[in-house]
């Protein structure tokens, strides 16, 4: 603790968000009166340049030795007022932030007691302040290389932008080939191109290029490590692969329309999934049963936005895939008549609304309504559904009923999700670390995102996110060092009894007992500064930095009392 | 191109590192430039309004989060600023193009602001003094505010450093500003200076990211709706200045003081529409439409909201949840594209046939919002030519594989970023920033490697 | 009759409806009525309902819930109709047969017009335990089986069966009132409550740990809307298929039929029980067991439920239990089984409207139970 606090406060009115709610002058001021407290502003955007230009030029012009900060949940903006208390001379361990918008002006609608809480909160923060210590700023070198699991057409196109950088890239595939579900398609819209036009070619490529290695028929078993210093097991490898970042591009699942009983797949030989219509367009028999289909009907959000299969969402691509099949259907039996029943049309994408124009002028007929049942009518099947805008439950029969399925995330990896720790979104896909500013970021530094796996898209889409992945992990690379945390766990090696606690609850492999010294070493760079150590160790041995029981306990009295 | 070209030292010159301009400083250009930054490559960003920040910094909220835009913008564009690898060059243009991959000449025209930008505190003494505050139409809030002839866009801008609207200032487009400049004498750092001149500078690059957004369609092009003719009637971008708290009316939704109790938003205003030479969706529409109907909802609890769509394209992750949410706040969709709106006593009616009750219908609004087209920015053209870019038949920037490669262009060394290559939200911009980066960054190492050969 | 929609909306969730039409698309009277629940959903949101009181389709709804298992955004489009049909009872304005029914029940607890005295008279000889007395498994007999000569044999067959399991069950004789399954489905909320306060307590006080029903009306509203707690509620179907495995009892006889099976809406759609009644056909020695296409999910309603055992309904001419047993009479099977007594009412007279009894013969799953026994 430092002798004299001399501590910054900054409430910030985050425009309307806190001060619509929380009085802000009547924070500040109560902050002036707090001990150790030097100087309280307010201002409308903190984290803007003038917010920032506060914090600096006050830590500057009247030597503060702390800063809090009341604004917006540290995830926003710690980063960025760290760095403003620095550039004025503050080192970044001594900013605390007081959430008051997350935790205060966004959940409480009533102005008094809302304030009453930011107060507290604030001064909950300055207490902490006057015991925060200097963290000390880490970066760690970089190992070349990248480990890409999957070796799907998002897989294929981050390894080449990173080997084309000059990097090593290792392609983990579980299957026996390349390519993924991107193999087995036969044309893709917008341009109808046959797959096989420029698939091959990108597979020749990445096999070809001499800073890719592929390893097929291989699953990731084992990682250690941490960003910019990755070792990655793969089976069947003896040596396990150093790299500074990996990608995660495992793709998707394909909704299993046994789960709509009602559509009779499986019992009806007529009843088909896109995917198989797909094999069935390349392999050019779109026979059923023998016959050549007269009727043909498709049937969209097959388990996608529908709650009752525990899939509210939208799966993105099938609106497209069902326009380009009928079309492709429509054209190749032009005597045939080809029902898309839908919903909504989702053709959003470059040339998608002009494809569906193209479909509907091929011929193909579009009705609103989704299909309810399908049963069996002699040899063929019928399809029951409502015409919402004829206002008639119709049966349509049919020869053929094609079910536009939806994506699902994998089953089969959460084995990759517990190795690499990477959670998901209530959708089950993986979840990237911000939704709208980080789409390819994870909550693991040096662990990235590509392709389905973090949510269905098409292979544009697909591609360009691939690529951004490859951005995110080129960055290490290319400078050859990367920042880890500087809030971490330290033993105190005159109070460590080498109980081992630590070691056993520690989910990143930080503590480990010096076999010399025989007390607990804390890795600084493993550590992630989660604090389980801290609260098991028995001796109170392990002190997490900048969350010290000194900090906390302030914290408590100070909202307490 | 002027016969003054004064260069300026160019601050990142090092010989060893290739550098790289990004072109256009919205989320899409910064996003870019920052990836590309971080790994250690010198950057000019180029922008040509006044502050970096685009589209985004206009909007309120953003879906499906419902994130505040300038939360969540600002700590990039501050960083975008203070980056060491950075060169911001807000308030210019890009006059030329040369060369190729590798190796390009750009000439970048920095225009004058009219204010020392090592002196301007960014304080706003200035535009308080300004003979004309208040009379000028503000572009940032789409017209609906009115600020002075020296300005800043919006009050979190980067750099925060005043302008001089060289169209509006009296002075520049009359030659005398009354007996005194009001605007210097407020000044207490003396930041203003009229005798700034624009300034060339030439910048060697190995690669270039072209990140220049979009722009809206003039909804005068569908007079049915009225807009231009009714005050109530307003683009989406306008509702989004409204419903901020940085905006005309703090955040309040009202026209001219009123608050509306019957609101209707209205899909698919020209995009869709051959007739307007818009037939491709502008992708977007949708769910910003929804959010709106959100905000309504939030600020004006007693609201009837009304929205009326063909389709509703809810398809990106977490959107569709959002589009349920919104329904459950009392939103009521009707299916039925609406075909006109007219006045009926001091309130207006939006007629449409309800393809769903089979009926046509008359709705009574007092504020209609259009969501309108999506259209390549008004001097795409112009931008084509001096980079030598194609375009595709929806006019946008058209990539060199609409599949395999979407960022590239049809100029190697030279990738697009952003709405400049088709309308997009923001996590797919961000998302095809850094594909566009990851493509700078491949020449980048690449043209490294072979100089330290 | 004046109905307020908005309310309506907000109380029933219609917001979140998409018009997608999965509803209407699969409801089992949308093709042969005017009741268009989709529609009826959007004209409440969008303010233009007509007057219930002038919509005869509602009482057309069977209550099969299709709408309700299948809406992708978890709308509740049946009880909108049964909200409306509730608007109807309170301001009186319901066909006058289903007034006799609840009036039946108000006074004598069940709708069949019979004395409440005459309850138990169907177990006569049986020596039931009267479940009052405390019992492991408590036996709701329901009102059609106590009553209704044809279902008696059901309730009598059930109550063997479980004495040769040696089960410790108990009926609670003339206690037993109307479950209200269908009173509360047709709008009766005020009479239904009534039942729930009055046999809560009595079923909970006869210390059961288990309860099983004849009917899959009575357990669909005892398991999802009694709020019962301590006790578990089964269709006997799930019972029965329990005792063969745990070989409690056995099938001796043969019957040499051909039989296939029909899902109740309220066994099968509503509560997900396809397996156990197939699992006891199957186990009869004897029996050629086949399908029918539309069976589990996909069944076709007989149009008995959600009142319609009152209720004539709109377009009488063509029910879909004559559909039914022609798709049974096309199996080539020569006993269409059941396992609920609306749908056993329901096809059994199809098949003598449609001049089938000859060919086919509709029976509950008990009475060929009985048969192996």
């Amino acid at each position: 603790m430092e002798s004299q606090p001399r501590i910054g406060v900054y409430i910030c009115h985050c425009g309307f968000n806190i001060a619509g709610t929380v009085d802000v002058d009547q924070v500040t001021e109560y902050a002036s009166q707090l001990p150790g407290v030097a100087v309280a502003r307010h201002y409308t955007y903190m984290c803007s340049e003038p917010g920032q230009n506060l914090i600096k030029q006050d830590c500057e012009e009247q030597q503060l030795k702390q800063v809090v900060v009341a604004s917006c949940s540290p995830r926003m903006h710690e980063p960025t007022f760290r760095k403003a208390a620095q550039a004025g001379g503050v080192n970044p361990g001594r900013v605390e932030m007081a959430n008051i918008r997350e935790q205060c002006s966004w959940v409480h609608k009533e102005s008094h007691d809302a304030t009453e809480k930011a107060k507290a909160l604030v001064a909950s923060a300055v207490a902490k302040a006057t015991y925060l210590e200097a963290l000390e700023e880490r970066e760690v070198d970089v190992t070349p290389g990248v480990v890409i699991i999957g070796g799907g057409i998002s897989g294929l196109v981050a390894a080449l932008d990173v080997a084309d950088a000059g990097y090593p890239v290792y392609i983990v595939e579980k299957s026996d080939h390349l390519g993924g579900r991107v193999a087995d398609l036969n044309r893709t819209f917008p341009e109808l191109e046959p797959v096989s036009d420029w698939l091959p070619s990108v597979v020749e490529r990445v096999q070809s290029h001499p800073n890719i290695a592929v390893f097929l028929n291989a699953r990731v078993e084992k990682v250690d490590g941490y960003v910019g210093n990755f070792r990655v097991q793969v089976s069947g490898r003896p040596v396990p692969f150093s790299v500074g970042a990996m990608i995660v591009a495992t793709g998707y699942n394909v909704f299993d329309p046994k789960r709509k009983p009602e559509f009779g797949y499986g019992r009806y030989p007529q009843v088909m999934t896109t995917l198989e219509m797909e094999r069935k367009l390349a392999e050019g028999d779109l026979t059923v049963n023998g016959k050549t289909p007269k009727d043909i009907v498709f049937v969209k959000c097959v388990g996608s936005r529908d709650v009752q299969v525990g899939n509210p969402y939208c799966s993105r691509v099938c609106c497209m895939v069902s326009a380009k099949q009928a079309r492709l259907l429509k054209e190749q039996l032009p005597d045939s008549r080809v029902t898309v029943f839908y919903v909504d049309v989702r053709t959003f994408g470059k040339r998608g609304e002009e494809f569906y124009d193209e479909a509907r002028n091929a011929g193909v007929l579009y009705r609103r309504g989704s299909v309810a049942e399908i049963y069996r009518k002699g040899d063929r099947v019928v399809a029951r559904v409502e015409d919402t805008f004829l206002r008639r439950t119709l049966e349509h029969e049919a020869d053929l009923v094609v079910l536009a399925v939806g994506m699902e995330a994998r089953e089969d990896v959460t084995d990759i999700a517990e190795l690499l720790k990477l959670p998901r979104s209530a959708d089950g896909f993986f979840l990237e670390a911000h939704p709208k500013l980080r789409p390819v970021d994870t909550a693991m530094d040096g662990v990235f995102l590509a392709g389905c796996c973090q949510g269905p898209k098409d292979i544009p889409d697909a591609i360009a996110q691939a690529k951004a992945a490859a951005s995110s992990s080129l960055i290490p690379l290319i400078r050859g060092k990367v920042p880890v945390e500087s809030a971490t766990a330290v033993s105190d090696p005159e109070l460590c009894a080498a109980c081992g606690m630590c070691v056993d609850v520690c989910p990143f492999g930080a503590p480990s007992i010096d076999p010399v010294w025989n007390v607990s070493v804390v890795n600084a760079v493993l550590c992630k500064g989660c604090g389980t150590c801290a609260a098991i160790c028995p001796s109170k041995a392990i002190r997490l930095q900048h969350f010290t029981p000194e900090q906390i306990l302030a914290q408590v009295d100070a909202l307490v009392w | 191109m002027g016969d003054l070209p004064t260069s300026s030292p160019d601050p990142l010159a090092r010989a060893s590192k290739p550098a790289a301009v990004v072109i256009g400083a919205g989320i899409a250009g910064i996003q870019a430039a920052l990836d590309i930054a971080d790994a250690g490559f010198p950057v000019y960003l180029v922008e040509r309004e006044p502050s970096v920040g685009g589209r985004m910094s206009q909007l309120d909220k953003t879906f499906p989060t419902l994130d505040c835009s300038a939360c969540i913008l600002t700590p990039k564009m501050v960083t975008a600023g203070q980056h060491p690898n950075i060169n911001l060059m807000t308030y210019s243009e890009v006059a030329r193009v040369e060369g190729e991959a590798g190796a390009f000449r750009v000439t970048v025209r920095k225009k004058p602001r009219y204010v020392d930008e090592d002196k301007c505190r960014g304080c706003g003494d200035c535009a308080a003094a300004c003979r004309m505050t208040g009379r000028i139409p503000d572009t940032f809030n789409q017209g609906l505010g009115k600020r002075a002839a020296v300005y800043v866009p919006f009050p979190q801008a980067v750099p925060l450093i005043y302008t001089v609207d060289p169209e509006a200032c009296l002075y520049l487009t009359r030659g005398v500003c009354g007996k005194t400049f009001k605007c210097k004498d407020a000044c207490a750092a003396g930041a203003i200076n009229f005798d700034q001149k624009e300034q060339l500078v030439e910048l060697d690059v190995a690669t270039i990211v072209v990140a220049t957004g979009f722009d809206l369609m003039e909804p005068r092009q569908k007079p049915e709706f009225g807009y231009g003719v009714y005050p109530q009637v307003l683009t989406g971008l306008e509702f989004e200045r409204l419903s901020s708290a940085s905006g005309p009316t703090m955040g309040e939704i009202s026209i001219s003081g009123k608050k509306p109790k019957d609101v209707v938003f209205i899909h698919c205003v020209g995009s869709r529409d051959p007739h307007t030479g818009v037939p491709y969706c502008s992708r977007v529409c949708c769910m910003y439409t929804a959010k709106h109907a959100h905000l309504v909802r939030d600020k004006l609890p007693e609201a009837n909201i009304t929205s009326f769509y063909m389709d509703v394209r809810a398809f990106g992750k977490g959107y569709e949840e959002f589009y349920d949410r919104v329904k459950h706040e009392r939103i009521l969709y009707r299916r039925g594209e609406p075909s006109e709106v007219y006045r009926r006593g001091d309130r207006l009616v939006v007629r449409a046939e309800d393809t769903l009750l089979r009926k046509s219908i008359e709705v009574e609004a007092d504020m209609i919002v259009l969501a309108t087209a999506v259209v390549p920015r008004t001097d795409v053209a112009q931008t084509a030519e001096l980079l030598g870019l194609e375009r595709s038949p929806d006019g946008f920037f058209k990539e060199a594989h609409p599949k395999l490669r979407p960022i590239e262009s049809n100029r190697p060394g030279i990738f697009l970023a952003g709405c400049c290559q088709g309308p997009k939200d923001i996590p797919d911009t961000v998302a095809q920033a850094k594909a566009a980066a990851s493509s700078a960054m491949v020449t980048l190492s690449q043209v490294s490697r072979s100089r330290a050969a | 009759m004046q109905v307020d929609t908005l309310e309506l909306s907000e109380k029933f969730n219609l917001y979140g409806c998409i018009q997608c039409g999965k509803c209407a698309g699969g409801c089992p009277v949308s093709m042969k009525t005017a009741l268009d629940v989709r529609f009826l959903i959007y004209e409440a949101l969008v303010g233009v309902l007509p007057d219930p009181a002038h919509m005869e389709e509602l009482w057309d709804c069977t209550c099969c819930f299709t709408c309700v298992e299948r809406c992708p955004k978890d709308v509740k489009p049946a009880e909108l109709i049964i909200g409306l049909r509730s608007l109807l009872v309170e301001s009186g304005t319901i066909p006058k047969t289903v007034t006799d029914a609840l009036q039946g029940i108000f006074r004598q607890g069940n709708p069949l017009g019979f004395a409440r005295e005459q309850r138990a008279d169907w177990a006569n000889g049986l020596d039931i335990k009267a479940a009052q007395e405390g019992c492991e498994l408590l036996y709701f007999v329901g009102c059609t089986p106590a009553y209704d000569l044809r279902l008696q044999p059901v309730a009598k067959s059930l109550a063997k069966t479980f004495q040769k399991a040696g089960l410790d069950f108990g009926t609670l004789g003339i206690e037993e009132t109307c479950c209200g399954n269908e009173v509360r489905r047709v709008g009766e909320q005020g009479l239904f409550e009534m039942l729930v306060e009055d046999g809560k307590p009595l079923i909970e006080s006869t210390g059961a740990k288990r309860m099983v029903t004849t009917s899959p009306h009575c357990m669909n509203t005892f398991k999802k809307e009694y709020g019962l707690s301590g006790i578990e509620v089964i269709h006997y179907t799930q019972l029965v298929a329990q005792l063969l495995e745990e070989k409690k009892i056995q099938f001796s006889n043969k019957v040499e039929r051909k039989v296939t099976y029909h899902d109740p809406c309220f066994l099968g759609k509503q509560n997900h029980i396809f397996d156990e009644p197939r699992a006891i056909l199957q186990a009869i020695p004897g029996v050629k067991f086949v399908e029918m296409d539309r069976i589990r999910e996909r069944s076709v309603c007989c149009e008995g439920g959600g009142g319609r055992m009152w209720v004539e309904g709109t377009n009488i001419q063509e029910r879909l239990a004559f559909q039914r047993v022609q798709e049974a009479v096309e199996t080539g099977a020569e006993v269409l089984a059941v396992a609920c007594p609306f749908c056993l009412l329901t096809l059994e007279d199809a098949v003598k409207v449609k001049g089938l009894e000859d060919k086919l013969r509709v029976m509950d799953i008990m009475e060929l139970v009985n048969l192996a026994l």
